[in-house]
């Protein structure tokens, strides 16, 4: 018999629902996981145990009366410390917004509450999403669960690690350039970044808004499915929402890959792609013609340009996002209000953000400053669309797109932080993704010899959510070594 | 140092610290150095992308067909004062207090 915190969400609703078992000692089976392992994870920057539970006797309370329950009923979700959370603080994992605490809940949220999920906590990310290993938060790395010496990916490193170990049933993360398949690849979970356009930003703190996206994390496809069916929907309060009526992402999981057309992108496994990586997401495409579906390679040539496009178009974004930080209306202030104003803003700023910030920040400032514009910034949105045209080709003639999703199983803590280039790298595969706004999923594809966990990455035509989670699904239900657990040491 | 001395500058330290400056973010001396070292290191990656053909090729400024969204001038419910300012690091009465700018 599973503990309740072993459930999925799928699960813990049914049984909520029909009264097999209690929101509460659903709840509550999560937290005393989360008493457990927490330390050796340190996924939640701001737990929320007591808030958790109340919410949870409340959701029983209304059953009790005969109330009918949404469809999250008392599943644990992990909310990512950058989408904004009404009278909890949301701090980026950053000292700039260490005590903010939201007046309003992000409109995910607000549905999240609506189907009675139960927030658990606010979980750990890179400062300001900026990151891909978890590291560079303010209040401490991350650790991976089926490893604490390796990262657990990022910047939704707490999210994925939390989802994994057990500590959220599900979470939510927000997905820039990988930040959510990222820590699904390192960590053995789902994670899913939707079309841009399909989930609301509205209460999801600015990074580089024309590329990211409130993303949902799961131990399986279905309850990402499940949990996606939630969140999205048009949202006049976010101007970029698409007017697309809300639908049901499970239906179709079932309906096989019999007859799919799989592309193989031979750029996913170029010289950096690591040798066994490749070998799994072979192996994950051949099951898959096995299953009915048939495959081919092909080519997208602009994508060596994705990541430096990528970085500059982010950067640039990020520096005119992040000059709302003056310390007036929330934010960090220290010392003394003597002397030049802007002496005091930049020093306030330099205490509040730490190093990947400044140097994000500063970069997107030269890149969007005059004489630099047309060279870095104009040139890398022209590659955007370079970017866009192969891949619509290539779905010309193929439905998805699979490769790796990180060329390289997770990389120790420590490993990278002192190389700002060699961390951006390791976004090259995902990217692409950002820059077109189609939805692309990491499911598990396996494992190392070592035993580190490897994601494989489908991508399709924008607004088909429902194909990348089908073939995730039929590559789950084949995957080796489906039952493994992480080790938590 | 023969190595680095070789390499192409794209940035220089004055550069930084004026390009830091119009960001409004104060930098030490030794991150000055630094971060002239890996910005130098990141712009030199980033050459890449002129490499690309990219003459008549338009930007994508945004990968919707967006078109601009009006809503009815209306009086919507907005904070109360006390809830603006809960988060103001100063504050004086029902104002954000600022650093004085003249």
């Amino acid at each position: 018999m599973p503990r309740p915190w072993e459930l999925t969400a799928r699960e813990t609703a049914e049984r909520v629902k029909s009264g097999k078992a209690t929101a509460e000692e659903c709840v509550l089976s999560v937290l005393e996981r989360m008493r457990e392992v927490e330390d050796r994870v340190h996924a939640f920057v701001t737990p929320l145990e007591e808030e958790a539970l109340e919410t949870a006797r409340n959701i029983d309370r209304r059953a009790s009366r005969g109330e009918s329950l949404g469809r999250l009923a008392g599943v644990a979700v992990a909310v990512k410390d950058n989408i904004c959370t009404r009278g909890v603080r949301t701090t980026c994992s950053s000292r700039m917004l260490e005590d903010f605490i939201p007046p309003y809940d992000a409109t995910v949220v607000e549905r999240l509450r609506a189907e009675d999920a139960v927030v658990v906590g606010k979980t750990n990310m890179d400062e300001f999403a900026m990151g891909s290993s978890t590291e560079t938060s303010h209040f401490g790395p991350t650790r991976n669960p089926w490893d604490s010496s390796a990262v657990p990916g990022g910047s939704s490193g707490g999210s994925g690690a939390a989802v994994a170990a057990g500590e959220a049933v599900l979470a939510l993360g927000s997905d820039t350039g990988g930040s959510v398949r990222c820590p699904a690849s390192y960590c053995s979970a789902v994670g899913l970044k939707p079309t841009y356009g399909v989930v609301s930003r509205y209460g999801l703190i600015a990074y580089a808004n024309s590329l990211e996206q409130i993303s949902p994390l799961a131990r399986d496809v279905y309850d990402c499915a499940l949990l996606l069916g939630v969140i999205a929907a048009h949202d006049p309060r976010d101007t970029t929402s698409l007017k697309a009526p809300s639908k049901d992402y499970t239906g179709s999981l079932s309906e096989g890959v019999e007859g799919l057309r799989v592309g193989v992108p031979r750029e996913f496994f170029g010289e950096g792609t690591d040798e066994e990586v490749g070998k799994c997401v072979w192996e994950a495409v051949h099951r898959l013609e096995g299953l009915g579906a048939s495959h081919g390679e092909v080519s997208l040539p602009s994508l060596e340009y994705a990541l430096p496009a990528y970085y500059l178009i982010a950067m640039s974004e990020a520096s005119s996002n992040l000059a709302r930080y003056d310390g007036l209306r929330y934010g960090c202030r220290v010392g003394r209000d003597g002397g030049d104003w802007s002496a005091v803003y930049s020093r306030d700023r330099r205490v509040g953000f730490g190093d990947e910030v400044r140097r994000r920040i500063i970069l997107g400032t030269y890149a969007l400053s005059a004489g630099y514009y047309n060279r870095y910034y104009l040139k890398a949105l022209r590659v955007r669309t370079l970017i866009r045209r192969d891949f619509e080709r290539a779905f010309k003639d193929f439905d998805v797109l699979v490769g790796p999703t990180m060329p390289t199983p997770p990389f120790k803590t420590g490993e990278k932080i002192q190389d700002p280039l060699a961390l951006y790298m390791c976004d090259v595969l995902t990217v692409p993704a950002n820059l077109t706004g189609g939805p692309a999923i990491s499911v598990p594809g396996g494992f190392t010899e070592g035993g580190l966990p490897i994601g494989v990455q489908i991508m399709a035509p924008p607004l088909r959510e429902d194909l990348t989670l089908r073939v995730g699904h039929f590559l789950e239900l084949n995957a080796p070594c489906r039952d493994r657990r992480p080790p938590l040491r | 140092m023969e190595g680095s001395a070789m390499r192409k500058r794209f940035i220089s330290v004055e550069e930084v610290e004026h390009v830091a400056w119009l960001a409004r973010i104060e930098l030490s001396e030794r991150e000055k150095s630094v971060f002239t070292r890996q910005l130098n290191e990141i712009l030199a990656y980033f050459e890449k992308i002129d490499e690309a053909k990219t003459e008549d090729v338009p930007p994508t400024y945004h990968i919707l067909d967006l078109e601009n969204v009006y809503r009815g001038d209306e009086v919507q419910p907005s904070l109360p004062p006390e809830e603006a300012l809960r988060n103001a690091p100063r504050s004086e009465r029902r104002f954000f207090r600022a650093p004085r700018i003249v």
